[in-house]
């Protein structure tokens, strides 16, 4: 992989936020409303139970992980879309640029972005509702990188099917952070679900980092084996995705599709 | 700098490019012609890697693009009526980006010659997006060389543009080919321009290669008066009638 096309890829990322606000805004902003609004509801529900459960840890962390999981996915996917949108595709595949270099340009942009979205996050939970991330020790590191490596894979993937599918599929893209979290238990422990909710969810990484942090928060060590599971399934997920994308732009190249991809004639 | 050998491109139900066959040589300005449908587009897809062969071969300055892609297509570049830069770039953020993907060397001294000589130094913080048909059309050939490539692909590069504004394209095409050290491959349906640029004519007719050769003496020699009646003639046969006029 050569340095110079992939600092390509992050430039021109670099140009679109820095010359339009309407980009800027989302790395921000809605993570901020989230922290606000599972703010008070997290000061609500400590009223209620008079101080018995302190219920900031537990959701508040819980919200922000999930979120810096979800900015993680769309950093990669919305990096990708910018060249559906723009239709820029023809231009950009018919130059020596190799698909490891044009993903490893994506995901380093959704480090870029998704880091300015943690940190506003950060900030804003301890400062404004005492979230303590030092509650969780140096664990919080891992559980980072696991999200992290899920939410790469999931990016990818989800640029691979809006490549097959069209433009349009990008619908298909934004509500996968959702339809994932029920399964992966941010608000609650696996074993509240039914059993087969619960077999999803041991396949999805981020299971294990909220078990993780739900153990720590209760006083007790977090599983290293579980969470090693988490990275490992992480890792997997991220090759996995990596293949589904690589296939996709081959199915591409043999079909035609990525030379009159706006045409949508494919389906 | 481009040797197409064999190339086919078939989908279940057509035929699109059928065992076509052809060089461009260094300091050449080849025109490849034909009707709506007749695989232009599809071989010059092929050619820039966006499209695989069904079988066939292709080599860009001696480097075959199906085993070394992105070493074929580092000395090849391309502009196109239908591929538009991003318009929510800038002209110069334009040239930033593609010359990163390109990989050049000396990046912002190249964009600042190029600026200078596309006559865009003035547009250079204008999204490309706003600008006139002309612009574009100046701003997509300052791309196309770039890497300073060896192979220039240009499909219907003065389509939208005036006469005038064409006129200056076309020599500053001519000037690239002759000064330079590239071949050309260039696709217009405009016989006059194609007779003023084109060393070599090629004819694609339902995928194939009907005829070749300079487009000063082709009409003559197929007994048509111009290169415009030649090429209407061509277009309306059906494939078996074309082929034995070829011949």
């Amino acid at each position: 992989m050569r340095a110079r096309p992939i600092a390509g890829i992050l430039l021109r990322q670099f140009y679109l936020i820095r010359g339009s606000p309407v980009r800027a805004l989302p790395m921000f902003a809605w993570v901020a409303i989230d922290i606000v609004m599972w703010g008070f509801i997290t000061r609500y529900l400590n009223t209620m139970s008079a101080g018995r459960f302190n219920y900031v840890p537990t959701l508040l962390g819980a919200v922000l992980l999930w979120d810096f999981f979800t900015r993680i996915m769309q950093g990669v996917s919305t990096a990708f879309l910018e060249d559906v949108w723009s239709r820029n595709f023809l231009n950009l595949f018919a130059t020596p640029l190799t698909t490891p270099e044009y993903i490893t340009g994506l995901v380093l942009t959704s480090i870029g972005t998704s880091a300015v979205g943690l940190l506003v996050m950060l900030v804003l939970a301890s400062a404004a509702f005492g979230l303590s991330f030092f509650s969780l020790g140096l664990m919080l590191i891992p559980f980072l990188l696991v999200l992290f490596g899920f939410g790469i894979a999931l990016g990818i993937f989800a640029s691979g099917l809006v490549l097959r599918l069209g433009p349009a599929s990008e619908w298909l893209v934004w509500p996968m952070p959702a339809l994932l979290s029920p399964f992966v238990g941010v608000f609650y422990p696996l074993a509240t679900l039914p059993r087969w909710m619960q077999d999803v969810g041991l396949l999805l990484p981020p299971s294990y980092v909220f078990q993780g942090m739900r153990a720590i928060l209760a006083g007790r060590a977090a599983s290293a084996g579980n969470l090693a599971l988490g990275a490992a399934l992480a890792l997997l997920d991220i090759v996995l995705a990596g293949y589904f994308f690589a296939r996709v732009f081959r199915y591409a190249l043999r079909t035609g599709l990525l030379a009159r991809y706006s045409a949508e004639s494919v389906s | 700098m481009l040797g197409v050998t064999e190339l086919r491109k078939s989908y279940p139900e057509v035929v699109a490019v059928d065992r076509v066959s052809f060089e461009v040589r260094r300091r050449e300005v080849v025109g490849l012609l034909g009707p709506n449908g007749a695989g232009k587009t599809t071989t010059i897809n092929m050619i820039l890697g966006v499209l695989s062969p069904t079988s066939g071969r292709i080599r860009i300055a001696g480097v075959d693009l199906a085993r070394h892609r992105a070493r074929a297509l580092a000395q090849a570049n391309f502009s196109a009526v239908y591929a538009s830069l991003p318009g929510n770039l800038t002209v110069r953020q334009n040239l930033m980006f593609f010359g990163l993907v390109y990989g050049i060397a000396g990046l912002a001294e190249r964009v600042g010659w190029l600026l200078e000589q596309f006559d865009l130094e003035h547009l250079k913080d204008a999204k490309c997006g706003v600008l006139s048909s002309g612009e574009q059309t100046r701003v997509a050939l300052a791309k196309a060389v770039l890497n300073r490539p060896r192979l220039l692909l240009l499909d219907e590069p003065t389509a939208s543009l005036d006469p005038s504004a064409a006129q200056t394209v076309r020599s500053r095409i001519r000037g690239l080919a002759t000064e330079g050290d590239c071949g050309i491959l260039w696709t217009s349906h405009n016989m006059y321009e194609v007779e003023e640029v084109c060393d070599r004519v090629l004819f694609l007719s339902h995928g194939r290669v009907l005829l070749e050769g300079d487009p000063r003496r082709l009409p003559s020699q197929h007994g048509a008066s111009t290169l415009e009646e030649l090429f209407i003639r061509l277009a309306r046969e059906p494939l078996s009638e074309s082929l034995e006029q070829a011949v």
